[in-house]
């Protein structure tokens, strides 16, 4: 086939390599790494770093489609401004100027349902302690666009005195901690969307779609430059998020299975259907690399605060093996990769 | 407290693990330059061996090969043919997840789906009657999976099933592939481990003829993984004692008669043809079909119109390299073979065992084999 064939597939979408390739080779081709020491679209890190005189002005985007909208703990209002808070906050900037908001809805769509978005727009808003500063709004024929289609673009600052933080900061040693609960939002919008039941934890399948920006300043508070990579395991899970962090840092990261913290509702149904909780989506947690001697600090941060009651430390950073994923599961130890496209439960 | 009683949980300890270990060490000690090999038949076995990561412990004397334990890795490209022309005719097609994206001689159900062609995916046989029940359409459910799988088809079609439901089985039965197994030049196989869930239905009787007939042991095992690796610790003892017969080592489930009641359904409605299995031979009573008595929710009969006339049998895309059937017999490792990870991958699979998530290959790029991980600090 010529290279003219090819065409976008849903894998291109799924947060693993194959969307890495599809943004490095085409959307941010020659984009420089970064201006003055900043972050810019050539690091494909989550938002794009700028001087502002004493400052650092972090940027980002995201656009947000979900089936269904309206989900167990959230909606599609709710992720679209978390998703770009927590694109600000795993860069270091927790104090979130504002957002932009474009809204594009299909012809015939329930205005009570716009409604609903927008009250929880508004909710998250407040959460995360900042504001839709400028929004646009278009209207499609009925077919050409599935129900609504959020955009979110965001800038926030780094606090005074503080340096962005970068998905390549991993070294050696360091410690991984992540905020929380894995495998949750993806599990429950999993199960709402094939609609699945699961047994009688369906009930506790929430999403944890929630605005980290408070959380991530505390453990900054904490920790300062002693937290030197962050990320949001969203698309892809921990699995994914990882792998780009430890690809882009150059280290091995090895993580102890019997330390994840996941909730045995999402647990249950990640056994039923087959599914690695690593690979799962979550919207409300972040991964930190530590450094060894900062990471208790760091954690009892992350405890004090509401969002970061489960949080833990789950493995540490190695010379070797660079670039790679290991689980120790107890048992012995695997490789842990990406998942590739939508993930799918198995039949037997 | 008895076996049936204990939380899952209790069979994932580590420590009991190790002990299990280290017999199974003692047993192979020796065999390293000629590691005693064994086969299990089921990708769920597969699935668990990897994600615990017990290849990584095993004894170097040992070699566990996955033998034909993939039903849709099996699934030869006629069978898609038949399910991708029912699609063609605007029957309405529903299938596992699973079979979407094996190649047929000319396109894949995912292909044609994405053409436009009336493909859906289900989760159970009894979410593709609800389905059926819908509409006055015609539904063929397209069925795959071995004697587990087989039961829940038959139990649907012996509850009154819509009058527009058909079923297009490529249901397998998986003591003959054994049997095939052993017969391939070269084979060095000295026992097998039998999954459990599939006993649970047959019984572990049914491995006795064939432990007669070959001298080779079997042992039946569950999936939690004390219970494999209690199972191996009883296959390579009696490999290695050349006692050829059957153990249950999954005694809280699995009984020497089974279910008699599943098996009567399961015979009721479906008898064994041989057919051929990709990447392996063809395999005689091998294949699940229904009984004549059900003709009329047989999609090969149902719609025999559509489905007569020569197939168009293009040959199958057996790439030289490709080593799924020497994989699948315990001859080679996903990881003797040159497409491995390279041209053969997940979203763009040559061979058999790269399609299906039960499939060696596709476990083995999940989880990475056989590593050694253990130098990772």
């Amino acid at each position: 086939m010529s290279r003219d064939g090819r065409r976008i597939e849903m894998r291109h979408g799924a947060g693993g390599p194959a969307m890495r390739e599809l943004v490095g080779s085409l959307f941010a081709r020659g984009a420089p790494m970064g201006i003055e020491g900043g972050v810019g679209l050539g690091a494909l890190d989550d938002g794009a770093a700028l001087r502002l005189g004493e400052r650092w002005l972090v940027f980002t985007t995201d656009g947000h489609v979900i089936d269904p909208p309206f989900f167990p703990g959230g909606d599609i209002g709710r992720l679209a401004v978390c998703g770009a808070v927590n694109d600000l906050a795993v860069m270091g900037a927790t104090d979130v100027l504002g957002l932009s908001l474009a809204v594009v809805v299909e012809e015939g769509y329930a205005h009570a349902d716009l409604e609903r978005i927008q009250a929880s727009i508004e909710a998250a808003c407040r959460e995360a302690d900042t504001r839709v500063l400028t929004g646009d709004t278009k209207v499609m024929r009925r077919g050409e666009i599935d129900g609504v289609v959020l955009t979110t673009s965001a800038i926030g600052l780094v606090r005074e005195g503080g340096d962005p933080v970068r998905d390549a900061g991993l070294r050696p040693e360091d410690e991984i901690l992540v905020t929380g609960t894995i495998g949750d939002h993806g599990m429950a919008v999993m199960t709402r969307r094939h609609d699945l039941s699961v047994g009688a934890g369906d009930g506790e399948l929430l999403s944890d779609v929630a605005p980290l920006n408070g959380l991530i300043a505390a453990a900054l508070a904490a920790g300062g430059p002693a937290v030197v990579a962050m990320k949001d395991p969203t698309r892809g899970g921990v699995a994914s998020a990882l792998h780009e962090m430890a690809q882009k840092s150059g280290v091995g990261v090895v993580l102890e299975e019997e330390r994840l913290p996941v909730r045995p509702a999402v647990r249950a149904a990640c056994e039923l259907l087959g599914i690695d909780p690593l690979q799962v989506a979550n919207e409300g947690k972040a991964l930190l690399g530590v450094r060894p001697e900062a990471s208790d600090a760091v954690l009892a941060a992350l405890h004090a605060h509401p969002l970061g009651k489960h949080a833990r430390r789950i493995g540490r950073c190695t010379a070797t093996r660079v670039g790679s994923l290991i689980l120790d599961t107890g048992f012995g130890r695997r490789l842990v990769t990406e998942s590739e496209g939508e993930l799918l439960p198995r039949i037997c | 407290m008895n076996d049936a009683a204990r939380s899952p949980l209790s069979f994932r300890d580590p420590a009991r693990a190790r002990r299990l270990l280290d017999a199974l060490a003692h047993l192979c000690a020796g065999r390293e330059s000629d590691p005693l090999a064994l086969m299990h038949v089921c990708g769920s076995h597969e699935q668990a061996i990897a994600r615990f990561g017990l290849r990584d412990v095993l004894p170097k004397g040992l070699d566990l090969f996955m033998g034909p334990g993939c039903p849709v890795c099996v699934t030869d490209a006629p069978e898609i043919d038949e399910a991708v022309r029912l699609a063609r005719a605007g029957i309405r097609v529903t299938t596992y997840g699973d079979m979407l994206r094996v190649p047929g001689s000319d396109v894949s159900l995912a292909e044609l789906g994405g053409e436009g062609a009336p493909v859906e995916v289900v989760y159970s046989v009894a979410q593709a009657v609800e389905l059926a029940r819908t509409s006055d359409e015609e539904w063929v459910f397209f069925s795959t999976g071995f004697e587990t799988t087989a039961v829940a088809t038959a139990a649907v079609l012996l509850d009154d099933p819509p009058a527009n439901f058909s079923v297009l089985s490529a249901h397998k039965y998986i003591p003959p592939a054994m049997e095939i197994v052993l017969e391939m030049p070269g084979s060095r196989v000295e026992g097998f481990l039998a999954a459990g869930h599939a006993a649970t239905i047959t019984g572990w009787g049914v491995f006795e003829p064939f432990v007669a007939r070959h001298g080779r042991p079997v042992v039946v095992a569950g999936f939690e993984p004390l219970d494999i690796l209690a199972g191996l610790v009883e296959l390579a003892r009696l490999a290695r004692a050349g006692e050829a017969r059957v153990v249950n080592a999954f005694p809280r489930c699995v009984t020497r008669e089974g279910n008699r009641r599943a098996q009567d359904q399961l015979w009721r409605v479906f008898e064994r043809v041989g057919g051929r299995w990709r990447g392996i031979a063809r395999v005689p009573n091998g294949n699940l079909r229904l009984r004549p008595e059900w003709s009329a929710w047989d999609a090969r009969r149902r719609h025999a119109s559509v489905l007569s006339g020569r197939v168009a049998r293009a040959a199958l895309p057996a790439r030289a390299p490709c080593r799924c059937g020497e994989i699948m017999a315990g001859l080679a490792r996903p990881t003797d073979c040159a497409l491995f990870g390279r041209e053969c991958q997940p979203h763009q699979p040559v061979g058999a065992c790269m399609v299906s998530s039960e499939g060696t290959c596709r476990i083995w790029h999940q989880y990475g084999g056989r590593p050694d991980l253990g130098d990772a600090e």
